[in-house]
C-alpha cells in the first residue's frame, strides 16, 4: 500500500535512503544537500538503519571512503552539492573507471565563482563526462522513485557503474510537496542485497583494484566504460518497468509532454519542466502547437529518444540552466544538437536560464517559446545563444 | 613471543618479488617490513597512495599484492581505506565478513606530509582502526626528486635547486609524527631499517593490533633521490638515528618512549656527507649551514629527551 506523505525533496530521498539501508554513508555536509546526511546520522543514532556513518572531513575524503567502502563489497551512498562536488571531481572519474557502482545524491547548486547557494546544474553537468550515470528528477516524488531505482540500475552486472541522482537545490529539496511512498518491504525486495563479483572483502580470494594502467590497456579499459554506459540504457528501462509495476509510475529516459502533434518543442531538466508543463498547458489554450521534452536520462544520453521526440519539429528550444563557457552554448544544447545533426530540419535554439537560482516563471518558458517561434519564422538561427530573464 | 629475525625473515612474503621497485628502494623494505608483523592468519586490506609504490607494484594486468590491495589517488589513502575498514565494520555485523581483517595505508611522505595531510588527519581524529604507514624518503621522488615539507633545510631536490642564489630547500622539515601525536590516537611511532629490523617489526606489530588508529613514520631512504650508493642504505639509516636526524620513538596513549638513545650523538656531518643532496655544504664557506643543522637536529631532540622523560 503506498503511504501518503508530504515531504521535501531532501526528506523523501533520506527515506528512499533509510529504506533502501545501505552498508556505509560517508558525507560532508554542503547547503542544499546537508539535510541528508543530518537525516543518516538521525537514522543511525536512533537504531532505524545498521548503516555504517562516516562523517568525513572533506568532499574529496566523502568520495574516497565511498571508493574504499563500495570496493570492499558495502554498498555505499553519499550526497553533496555545487563546490562539494567539485571537490570530487577526480575521485568521480576514479570510481567510474573502477566500475564501482555506489550512488550519489546530488543536490544541484550552482558552482561557486562567485559564490551562490541556490540552483542551477552547473554542479552535475560539469561532471557529466566522468562515467557516471546522471539520472534527473523534477519533483519530489521523482527524487524518491529514481533514488531506489538508481541502486539498482548501477549494480546490474552489465552496468556495474556509479549512479548520480539529481534534483534541484531549495526548489525540490526544500519545498515541501505530496508524496507516495512505499513500503519498507517493498524496496528492500526491489532492492536486493549487494553482490559484487570481485571486492576488497572477500575471503575466498584477494583482489588489487585501482591498478596503474598503461597504453597497452587504458583504451580498452575506458572503451569497456563506454559499453557498460550504452548497457544501462536497457537497463534503465528494464528497472522502470519493474518499478512501474510495483509503484504504478512509469519512467523512462525521457519523458514527452504534449509532443504528439507538437510543432515546437522545448528540451528541459529538472524542477523547470513542471513550471514548462504550464507553459504548454497555457499556450495549448492559445492553439499554439507546442510540446515539451523533459530529459530524466542525462548520460548516457538518450540520443535515439530525443531524435525520435523532436524529428518533425518545425523549432526546438533547449533550456541549459548551466553555462558552459564554449561560447557555442550550454552542455544539453551542444548534444541536442549533436544528435539531431543531419536527421531534422528543426531550427534549434539554445537558451540559458536560472543561473545561481534566477527565477523561472510561466511567462519566462512563453518567452523562451516566442522566441523559437520568430526565430522558425525569419528560417534562420543567430550565431551563439541566447540568455532568459537576463537584467540588462 | 620474543623477536626472531630468522624466523620473520622466513615467512611467506605479503609483498611478491619481481615489483618494479629500484633496486635498494625505502618503500619495499617498509612494506615488507610492516606487512611481516601481520599474523599469518590474519587478512588485509592495503591501500597505497599514487606514488612509486603504487605504480612499482601494482601495474594491469600484475599485481605485487598477495593482500587485497586498492589505490585510488595520491592524496586519500587514508580516507580510502577508512572507508574500506567502514564497510568491514557494516559487513561484519550482517554476518557477510567472519575472518580478521587489518587496514593499512602507506603513502610516501608527498601524499603524507603533503597532498594526503587533510585526509590523513581526518582519518586518525575519526579512530577508524587502521595503520597509516608514511615510508618518509623526504622528497616526492616519483615525479622526479622535488621537495616536500618532509625534505630537510638545504637539500637538493629539483624544486629547491641549489645554485649560486640558492643553498638548497630553505625551510625546516615539518615534524609530521609529533603533528600526529597530537591526535591523541592510540599509537604513534617513528622509526626505520636498523639492526635486525627489531624496531620495526615490534613497532608495526603494536600499530597493527592496537585497536583503533595508528601512525607509523619510516624514514625510507631513497638511493636515487638522495644520492649514495644503494648497497650503502644500512648505514645511512644508521646514521639518521646516530646523529639523532631521526630518533626512534613511541606515543602509546600519550606517553612518549625513547625506542634507542646513542651512546655517542654523531655530528650531523656524518649523515649528511655520504649523501650528494648535501655536497654543496661541504664546500669552503658553507660551514655555518651545517652549523645550522646541528643546533635544529640538537634542539629537535633536546625536546624529544624532556617529552619522554629522559635525562637532557
Amino acid at each position: 500500500m503506498a503511504i501518503r506523505e508530504r515531504l521535501s525533496g531532501n526528506e523523501a530521498v533520506s527515506i528512499a535512503i533509510r529504506q533502501v539501508n545501505p552498508d556505509v554513508m560517508a558525507a560532508f555536509p554542503i547547503t542544499p544537500s546537508t539535510e541528508i546526511p543530518q537525516f543518516i546520522s538521525q537514522y543511525v543514532a536512533n537504531g532505524t538503519i545498521d548503516t555504517e556513518f562516516v562523517a568525513v572531513e572533506s568532499e574529496h575524503s566523502a568520495m574516497s571512503a565511498c571508493m574504499g567502502s563500495q570496493a570492499a563489497g558495502a554498498r555505499t551512498v553519499t550526497a553533496t552539492s555545487s563546490c562539494g562536488l567539485a571537490l570530487m571531481w577526480e575521485m568521480l572519474y576514479v570510481v567510474a573507471s573502477a566500475r564501482l557502482p555506489l550512488t550519489l545524491c546530488c543536490i544541484n547548486r550552482a558552482l561557486t565563482g562567485p559564490i551562490n547557494i541556490n540552483n542551477d546544474h552547473s554542479d552535475s553537468m560539469g561532471a557529466r563526462d566522468a562515467g557516471w550515470i546522471q539520472i534527473y528528477a523534477e519533483n519530489a516524488q521523482e527524487a524518491y522513485d529514481n533514488y531506489i531505482q538508481c541502486v539498482r540500475i548501477g549494480e546490474h552486472k552489465d552496468v556495474q557503474l556509479p549512479v548520480m541522482a539529481c534534483q534541484d537545490g531549495f526548489i525540490t529539496s526544500h519545498a515541501v510537496e505530496n508524496i507516495l511512498l512505499l513500503e519498507d518491504a517493498e524496496v528492500k525486495a526491489f532492492v536486493g542485497e549487494y553482490e559484487p563479483e570481485k571486492y576488497l572483502l572477500n575471503e575466498k580470494e584477494a583482489v588489487s583494484m585501482g591498478p596503474y594502467d598503461i597504453a597497452n590497456y587504458y583504451m580498452e579499459h575506458k572503451y569497456q566504460q563506454k559499453v557498460a554506459l550504452d548497457n544501462a540504457k536497457q537497463v534503465i528501462y528494464d528497472v522502470a518497468a519493474e518499478f512501474e509495476k510495483m509503484s504504478g509510475r512509469k519512467y523512462g529516459m525521457i519523458e514527452e509532454y504534449m509532443m504528439e502533434d507538437a510543432e515546437y518543442a522545448m528540451v528541459i531538466i529538472g524542477s523547470s519542466a513542471g513550471t514548462a508543463k504550464d507553459a504548454v498547458d497555457k499556450m495549448r489554450a492559445e492553439g499554439k502547437k507546442v510540446g515539451l521534452v523533459k530529459v530524466r536520462v542525462y548520460r548516457p544520453f538518450p540520443e535515439e529518444e530525443m531524435v525520435k521526440a523532436l524529428s518533425g519539429m518545425k523549432g526546438v528550444v533547449v533550456m541549459d540552466k548551466a553555462e558552459g563557457y564554449s561560447a557555442l552554448g550550454g552542455p544539453l544544447g551542444a548534444d541536442v544538437k549533436a544528435a539531431l545533426f543531419g536527421r531534422t530540419n528543426a531550427v534549434v535554439l539554445n537558451i540559458v536560464y536560472g543561473l545561481g537560482g534566477r527565477d523561472v516563471r510561466v511567462e519566462s518558458i512563453e518567452e523562451a517559446y516566442g522566441r523559437l517561434f520568430a526565430a522558425v519564422e525569419a528560417g534562420s538561427v543567430p550565431f551563439g545563444y541566447d540568455y532568459l530573464g537576463l537584467r540588462k | 613471543m620474543a623477536y626472531n629475525f630468522k624466523q620473520e625473515m622466513n615467512k611467506p612474503e605479503r609483498l611478491a618479488g619481481g615489483h618494479r621497485l629500484c633496486a635498494g628502494c625505502g618503500a619495499g623494505i617498509a612494506v615488507r617490513g610492516v606487512l611481516r608483523a601481520l599474523k599469518p592468519e590474519d587478512k588485509a586490506v592495503i591501500c597505497s597512495a599514487t606514488g612509486c609504490l603504487e605504480v612499482s607494484t601494482c601495474l594491469y594486468p600484475y599485481t605485487a599484492w598477495n593482500d587485497s590491495f586498492i589505490h585510488s589517488a595520491f592524496e586519500n589513502s587514508a580516507a580510502t581505506v577508512s572507508g574500506s575498514e567502514a564497510a568491514y565494520i557494516a559487513l561484519k555485523k550482517k554476518g557477510k565478513v567472519n575472518g580478521t581483517y587489518k587496514f593499512i595505508a602507506f603513502g610516501g611522505d608527498g601524499g603524507t606530509y603533503d597532498i594526503g595531510f587533510q585526509s590523513l588527519s581526518g582519518a586518525m581524529e575519526r579512530g577508524h582502526d587502521m595503520v597509516y604507514v608514511c615510508y618518509d624518503n623526504g622528497a616526492y621522488m616519483n615525479t622526479g626528486i622535488q621537495r616536500s615539507s618532509g625534505t630537510p633545510k638545504y637539500a637538493e631536490t629539483t624544486t629547491s635547486a641549489v645554485g649560486k642564489c640558492s643553498p638548497g630547500k630553505k625551510q625546516i622539515r615539518k615534524d609530521l609524527t609529533e603533528v600526529i601525536a597530537s591526535h591523541h590516537i592510540p599509537y604513534v611511532a617513528q622509526t626505520t631499517f636498523i639492526g635486525n629490523f627489531k624496531d620495526l617489526h615490534e613497532k608495526a606489530e603494536k600499530a597493527l593490533y592496537t585497536p583503533g588508529a595508528a601512525f607509523l613514520n619510516i624514514l625510507a631512504p631513497c638511493p636515487r633521490g638522495w644520492r649514495y650508493n644503494a648497497e650503502d642504505m644500512m648505514t645511512i639509516t644508521k646514521l639518521a638515528v646516530e646523529t639523532c636526524y631521526w630518533p626512534l620513538y613511541e606515543v602509546i596513549d600519550g606517553e612518549y618512549k625513547l625506542s634507542y638513545r646513542p651512546k655517542v650523538k654523531q655530528p650531523i656531518e656524518n649523515f649528511l656527507k655520504p649523501q650528494g643532496r648535501f655536497k654543496h655544504l661541504f664546500k669552503k664557506g658553507n660551514e655555518e649551514l651545517i652549523a645550522e643543522i646541528q643546533a635544529d637536529v640538537d634542539k629537535r631532540w633536546e625536546e624529544l629527551l624532556k617529552l619522554c622523560g629522559e635525562e637532557v
